[in-house]
């Protein structure tokens, strides 16, 4: 779950984390208050969305007045923003965050995250802040710093010092630097954050360091226990159909196909997905029933699948398991009735008592293919979309 | 011989009681397993499915000598659950659990580390060795004892390619699902290791996904390592990157984790890689003939 910069922000200065004075609106005219009560020669406007690049979208702009920041709020919000992260759809701009602006002399990058191979919470740096780390890494791997921290220790002095040396930081800056390491690792760990990243940390012309700009996304598996975050969840920036799906108990991503897929198992949904592809068809989504597929889920998985006006069929994969193939069946035919299904199904069963769920299938008067395989199902599925 | 667990394995269930750990523990026992008793604090001296139930996994232990805990408790337990497993001795933890927090694991692993333990999983469908012991909620009935051995990121692609080796009459020696999550027990090298060594394993499949780099450092251990034949497939070709394709450790990020490296790492190590989900059988018979030739 992603978290908005002005969200973070929040969390950044709980943790005594140095971030330019601000304040988030959503209707243009408080700016007026806000650039009052925040004095400034210019302050910079910025819509909240959950996507990188917003500066060469138009989604961060400098602004030299009142009625500036005003004019720049009312045409950024309501609108939706379309940045290289998140096209061609682009996210509602709902908010706009006004900050101060800083003298800056510096740029430098600062992240945290858990690194899989490692086991370990892990800091990244770089002097060449501003930049996207992918880039950074491509062209100056060089500049790419990193410390690994001890889950019994958490991050020590002397790795701070270490980052902060290396990113050629001098004098009081050495210790404010730490102090911020040392607070984004606490934040980091009693907030289950997966990501924290800032870029660009800025040093100012007065040698001050500010988190500039913000990302933090926290670990979906702790939500249950950071319900506070939980509930600062922006369903807007989030593709309908996956927030039906979320508040559904399904796993859904919408894809941009026409074969609309429903299976049981995260693995088998990845693969039915390449299937259709390998078989010259392309998916419309990863859709995971997990290992009930009752009458019940099918039906809401069907409806999610079917919001999409693009499926032009539906390929059902099911690996019966433990669940018998023929109470699958029953669970499949129910659905259809259920949503009046208007294009057809093809389903592929496998395991116990498979072939009266196959029988169940065919005998049922709808419009439902029963496949022989893996590879016919794909087959079949895309047979069916080209008719 | 088999690797991990065989009819001897002594085995305890932690979440006895509850729901899914009833239900999994009565279809281990059906198919032969030896399950002698579970945990479940607060119901210590009940009798269960016909086994004795305890209070703390020290009890079971002493009590039963099990070397083998499956765990089914829900993710907010999960962590103290294995690392219960692992102070009282147990040898082999396996943890169905799915959507334990990252951080709870990465803690987990630090002091199992310490420790003589194997864990597999979480978020995994368990292991199991054909016609002698099955711990986890795989369907035993698609099984056939053999001579491939099978280990996997996914639970269902596991059973596809069980189903298929089944088909094809090489049965399987030992499946190990290693499970979904990012930080987890055993890796895919620690299983090829065990195969390799294993006198029933004759060939080897390995079923892999977008996310992180293990299937990569795999690749540069069968390269040096495994001489027997290697058949994989990765699932996750049409993946968008950026997004968690439903496991917690199923995400293209940063331009790593990809698929196509994946492959192209594997099929430099001389494991024939099958296009599609539906060719692991026949993957794992080319494999086999290249290595024959």
């Amino acid at each position: 779950m992603n978290l908005h910069e002005y969200q973070a922000k929040t969390l950044l200065q709980k943790y005594g984390i140095p971030v330019p004075r601000g304040q988030v609106v959503a209707v243009a005219k408080e700016t007026v208050a806000v650039t009052t009560e925040i004095a400034s020669n210019a302050w910079v406007v910025k819509a909240q969305v959950h996507a990188g690049g917003r500066g060469k979208s138009g989604g961060v702009k400098i602004v030299k007045s009142a009625s500036e920041a005003q004019v720049v709020a009312s045409e950024l919000l309501g609108k939706t923003l379309v940045t290289y992260q998140n096209a061609p759809d682009g996210q509602p701009v709902n908010q706009v965050l006004i900050e101060e602006t800083l003298p800056i002399a510096r740029e430098l990058y600062l992240s945290m995250l858990v690194d899989r191979t490692l086991e370990r919470v892990v800091v990244v740096a770089s002097s060449a802040g501003g930049m996207d780390i992918e880039e950074i890494a491509q062209s100056s791997p060089e500049k790419i710093l990193q410390e690994v921290c001890d889950p019994l220790t958490g991050l020590m002095d002397y790795q701070a010092r270490n980052l902060g040396f290396k990113l050629d930081l001098v004098g009081d800056q050495i210790s404010a630097f730490s102090k911020i390491l040392k607070g984004l690792y606490k934040l980091f760990k009693d907030n289950d954050l997966a990501l924290l990243e800032i870029n660009p940390l800025v040093v100012t012309t007065d040698g001050k360091l500010f988190a500039l700009d913000c990302k933090m996304s926290v670990d979906d598996n702790a939500l249950y226990r950071q319900k506070a975050l939980a509930e600062q969840r922006d369903w807007s920036q989030e593709d309908s159909k996956e927030a039906v799906a979320h508040h559904a108990g399904l796993n859904y991503i919408a894809l941009n196909g026409n074969i609309g897929c429903m299976v049981n198992g995260a693995g088998l949904a990845m693969a039915t997905m390449d299937l259709i592809k390998l078989h010259g068809g392309a998916p419309a989504n990863f859709l995971d029933v997990g290992g009930g597929a009752t009458a019940e889920t099918v039906t809401k998985a069907f409806k999610i699948i079917l919001a999409d006006s693009n499926v032009k069929a539906i390929l059902v994969n099911i690996f019966g398991g433990i669940m018998r193939c023929d109470i699958i069946a029953e669970g499949i035919i129910t659905a259809v009735k259920e949503v009046g299904m208007q294009i057809p199904v093809i389903v592929r069963l496998e395991g116990t008592n498979v072939e009266l769920g196959k029988t169940m299938l065919q005998t049922s008067g709808l419009n439902i293919i029963s496949a022989d395989g893996l590879t016919d199902a794909a087959v079949q599925a895309v047979k069916a979309v080209l008719v | 011989m088999s690797i991990l667990v065989n009819k001897n394995t002594k085995v305890l269930c932690q979440g006895f009681t509850g729901k899914q750990g009833s239900f999994h523990s009565e279809q281990a026992l059906a198919y032969g397993t030896k399950m002698v008793g579970g945990v479940t604090p607060g119901k210590g001296g009940l009798i269960h499915l016909g086994l004795p139930v305890f209070n703390t996994m020290r009890d079971a232990v002493r009590e039963t000598g099990a070397t083998a805990s499956v765990i089914y408790v829900p993710p907010a337990f999960a962590a103290d659950s294995i690392l219960e497993a692992c102070d009282a001795g147990i040898e082999l933890i396996i943890c169905i659990t799915e959507g334990i927090p990252v951080l709870d694991m990465l803690n987990v692993k630090h002091v199992l580390n310490s420790y003589n333990v194997k864990l597999i999983g979480p978020n995994c469908p368990g292991v199991i060795t054909p016609d002698e012991c099955k711990i986890g909620i795989m369907p035993g009935s698609i099984h056939l004892r053999g001579k491939v051995g099978i280990v996997s990121r996914s639970g269902t692609l596991t059973y596809e390619a069980v189903h298929q080796t089944t088909a094809l009459k090489l049965g399987q020696s030992t499946c190990v699902g290693i499970g979904g999550d990012p930080i987890k027990g055993l890796n895919f090298i620690e299983c090829l290791e065990m195969f390799e060594a294993d006198d029933e394993t004759e060939a080897i499949i390995m079923v892999g996904e977008i996310g992180g780099s293990d299937e990569e450092a795999a690749a540069e251990f069968i390269k040096s390592n495994v001489s027997k034949p290697v058949a994989a497939y990765i699932a996750g070709q049409t993946a968008p990157a950026g997004k968690r394709m439903g496991h917690a450790g199923a995400i293209i990020s940063g331009g790593s984790g990809k698929a196509e490296d994946k492959i192209r790492a594997l099929e430099r190590a001389g494991a024939v890689v099958a296009s599609s989900p539906a060719g692991l059988g026949e993957a794992v018979l080319a494999a086999i003939n290249l290595k024959i030739k």
